[in-house]
């Protein structure tokens, strides 16, 4: 093939001493479609915030074009000729396609600052040709598909003439046919020089794709070379050979005892979940594996009564819930560790204490006009600051935004055991923190549910549900697919089954 | 709420008088220790229990719009409620020939009635509590001055002007008040919700709290409020009349911003709209007083007002940098 056009030579990269990316080289040449694939956690998304200017490389260097290349901001990546089509899209729904498209150079009538729109409309069809997407440069992008809003995504990269486009799981939200439309128009490209960083889960879309793919594990390249030089089950072996982490302790299975603590039967909720049905018993774990919009955290969301639900009924603790609410949830023995902390899971500038005894306020107050009993109270914060082990330096009365975020997390899963839950909901717990503090977290999980509680557990790190499962149920698009029993436990299996249904037949 | 104590001790002198409570208080003392020389009459008998007198009912309403704040969300209908609760128990009163405590009992449901829809319409519909209020505040005081044909209600019965004109009753109706609302917000599970609620909805809702009662319950108790204040200056001006409190809704809030309640919710108390208003009463006295025009005492106040928006800024800064 040609000469390198994009190039990593040996990228590190350490958050907190802990090395995410550990020498990173491969190459790509101009017109290629690069397939960059890897588990969560792998090192794909930091090696692109590096790429896109967001980070800097401990050590190593980048070459775009024989030059080399160190953005020091995303403007400076952009200016590179280097575009980024992130899955969540980050075009503005209420403005037209052509505002969009030259949102931060409008082309301006002569020695004003008016803008030009005969000229807008002008290029901005132009543009939409190119991408074939058959819209008015006026439309608003809120009138537009999915699929269509990439479209114009990409249109937009090419106005600012991107020699590299990455895109990151761009098909997950695609019907198939807008996915092929999606392929068509990068094959059209690609003899244009362009290249393509194709990042997916998909592997079957990363076949279809791209010519080269670069496997990431533990932050190091594994695997690199012609896509017909793999299989798809190389590519899986390749991602999660690995010996299971010792960072979990021992697992002894509870001796299974069949006492259900929460029964779900048939939930379905607004398209997202389909037919839903699972029990957690007495001290058992059960972990929740899929990819990302599988339905995962809607799952938990819908059982707490958060989200409403179109048919379906959720028993905990014998007791049938309804209405299906958080404050009956509670009531009932329920407990929910959102994905979200900062904004779902805690009040930032109230303080610790404040924080920590927010859900479990109804049970230290008398009768009359729920006085609250504050000795009862701060004697419980007291309590639930030593079994989470909150960093003994943060006073009670500090706001728990100036904490660290594995401190707010223990608080959050604190505020919870004040109300001595039997069935946790724990979304992504380890989420953002290091890992001392990960580490007391598992080993909190577990003290729980060897004292009998039931937790559901989600995870999008596959290591950490086995490490701590006894149970693993896979969800895909909705659905529950597949379930493992411990001793069945399999790397591969699992992420198979999660990836399986999520490449359409 | 509050910042970390020991923290506070390492800040310096003039900002703990700035994160202190008593903050407007000690402006207020200030303010009329540096104009009673040049203002004869502002220590006066007769001034100071008109300024008394003025200051209750302001206070009263502050009291239920601190509620509505700390949720976060605003109450511009008070001042209408304040109107329609006069003269709907004034025309009980006398076209009604009703006995005074029933005019008082229907002046509060009147008002505890439109707290209630305000309440509905944002917790149920999600309307923004700003254009709720604003279009209820029209409504009812469009309903005020049709209901009574523009005219002023007099004639009112004794026992109920009684309750405005005795300094003693009104002053214990707004200390009572005042009181219950503290003994609420600080020690009971309501005002720990209340807080929550203003803080974060979110991380309220997911944590048990109730937060659309809360809110509701806000925008009740700050109707009740409302139409409490009403018995007070409508027997004090021995009229009810349907434009009664007009002038007072921008005063209510820039008192409760002096106080240092949060604009954004989840701060506050009681004692802060308590230190509020005297501040802001005492600067349009002192205006008075001094006989500027009225433009010029606007002009003052506002600027007092937005200077009480600012060190609250500073406030919240200060008070949360110390980690």
């Amino acid at each position: 093939m040609s000469a390198p056009f994009v190039e990593f030579v040996g990228i590190e990269k350490a958050f907190f001493g802990v090395p995410i990316l550990r020498g990173i080289s491969f190459d790509l040449p101009a017109g290629g479609a690069l397939g960059l694939v890897g588990e969560n956690g792998a090192g794909k998304s930091t090696l692109m915030n590096i790429f896109g200017g967001n980070l800097a490389p401990d050590r190593g260097h980048m070459r775009l074009a024989g030059r080399e290349y160190t953005p020091a901001t995303p403007r400076d990546a952009e200016r590179n000729g280097v575009a980024f089509i992130h899955q969540e899209l980050n075009l503005f729904p209420n403005l037209s396609i052509g505002e969009n498209l030259f949102l931060t150079r409008f082309p301006s009538q002569r020695g004003t600052s008016l803008i030009d729109y005969s000229r807008l409309n002008e290029l901005t069809v132009k543009l939409l040709e190119e991408v074939g997407l058959a819209a008015l440069p006026g439309q608003s992008v809120e009138t537009l598909s999915t699929g269509e809003r990439q479209l114009v995504e990409i249109a937009k990269a090419l106005s600012t003439d991107a020699r590299v486009i990455i895109f990151d799981e761009p098909t997950t939200s695609l019907s198939r046919s807008e996915t092929e439309r999606l392929f068509a128009l990068i094959a059209r490209l690609r003899p244009r020089g362009i290249a393509f960083i194709y990042i997916s889960h998909t592997l079957a879309d990363v076949f279809q794709l791209c010519q080269q793919i670069v496997v990431l594990r533990d932050g190091a390249v594994v695997g690199d070379g012609p896509a017909h030089s793999f299989t798809e089950s190389k590519l899986i072996s390749l991602m999660v050979g690995r010996e299971i982490n010792r960072l979990f302790p021992e697992r002894n299975p509870t001796s299974r005892l069949a006492e259900p603590l929460l029964q779900v039967r048939g939930l379905s909720c607004c398209g997202k979940l389909q037919d839903i049905s699972l029990t957690i018993h007495r001290g058992e774990i059960v972990g929740l594996a899929g990819l990302m919009g599988a339905g995962r955290s809607e799952l938990a969301r819908s059982i707490f009564g958060l989200d409403p639900r179109t048919s379906g009924e959720v028993i905990l603790n014998d007791r049938r819930l309804k209405p299906l609410n958080p404050r009956a949830a509670i009531r009932n023995g329920a407990a929910f560790l959102t994905e979200n902390r900062g904004s779902e899971g805690l009040c930032l500038q109230l303080s610790v204490a404040d924080n920590l005894s927010l859900a479990c306020l109804p049970r230290h107050s008398r009768p009359v006009l729920k006085r609250l009993n504050f000795e009862t109270l701060r004697a419980a914060v007291e309590r639930i600051r030593a079994v989470v082990r909150v960093d003994s330096k943060a006073s009670n009365e500090q706001p728990v935004r100036t904490l660290s975020g594995g401190n707010q997390q223990k608080i959050v899963l604190g505020k919870w055991l004040l109300n001595e839950p039997r069935v946790l909901l724990l979304d992504e717990p380890t989420r953002g923190i290091d890992v001392g503090a990960k580490s007391e977290i598992y080993r909190l999980i577990l003290d729980l549910a060897a004292k009998g509680n039931g937790i559901l557990l989600i995870s999008s790190e596959i290591e950490e549900l086995i490490g701590l499962c006894d149970r693993i149920l896979v969800l895909s698009r909705g659905r529950i697919v597949r379930e493992f029993a411990r001793d069945q436990f399999h790397r591969e299996e699992i992420l198979r089954a999660a990836l399986g249904s999520a490449a359409p037949a | 709420m509050t910042p970390a104590a020991p923290e506070i001790s390492r800040a310096p002198r003039w900002l703990h008088l700035l994160l202190s409570d008593y903050f407007s208080l000690i402006l207020t003392v200030l303010l009329v220790a540096i104009f009673a020389p040049f203002t004869p009459g502002l220590l006066s008998r007769a001034n100071l229990l008109n300024i008394f007198s003025y200051l209750l009912p302001l206070l009263i309403v502050a009291i239920g719009l601190t509620l509505v704040m700390i949720t976060g969300g605003i109450d511009l209908s008070v001042t209408a409620i304040v109107a329609v609760a006069s003269v709907v128990g004034g025309s009980l009163m006398t076209a009604g020939h009703q006995p005074a405590f029933i005019g008082v009992a229907t002046m509060l449901l009147v008002g505890l009635l439109i707290g209630a829809a305000n309440g509905a319409m944002i917790t149920a519909l999600h309307l923004p509590a700003f254009i709720v209020t604003l279009a209820s505040m029209m409504f009812v005081s469009g309903f005020a001055v049709w209901f009574t044909q523009s005219r002023n209600i007099d004639q009112l019965p004794p026992a109920f002007l009684q309750i405005g004109q005795t300094l003693l009753i009104s002053t214990a109706v707004t200390a009572t008040l005042a009181l219950v609302v503290r003994f609420l917000l600080q020690k009971t599970v309501y005002g720990r919700w209340l807080y929550a609620t203003g803080q974060n909805p979110v991380t309220a809702r997911v944590s048990g709290v109730p937060v659309r009662s809360m809110t509701f319950a806000a925008y009740v108790a700050s109707g009740f409020c409302a139409a409490l204040a009403s018995v007070i200056m409508t027997g004090r001006l021995e009229t009810a009349s349907p434009v009664l409190g007009r002038e007072m809704l921008l005063d209510v809030i820039g008192a409760t911003v002096i106080g240092g309640i949060s604009l954004f919710g989840g701060k506050g108390k009681i004692a802060w709209t308590f230190f509020g208003v005297p501040f802001l009463v005492a600067l349009d006295n002192v205006l008075n007083l001094l006989n500027l025009s009225q433009f010029a005492i606007t002009i003052t106040k506002g600027s007092g007002i937005l200077l009480a928006a600012t060190l609250d800024a500073l406030r919240t800064r200060f008070g949360f940098r110390q980690s």
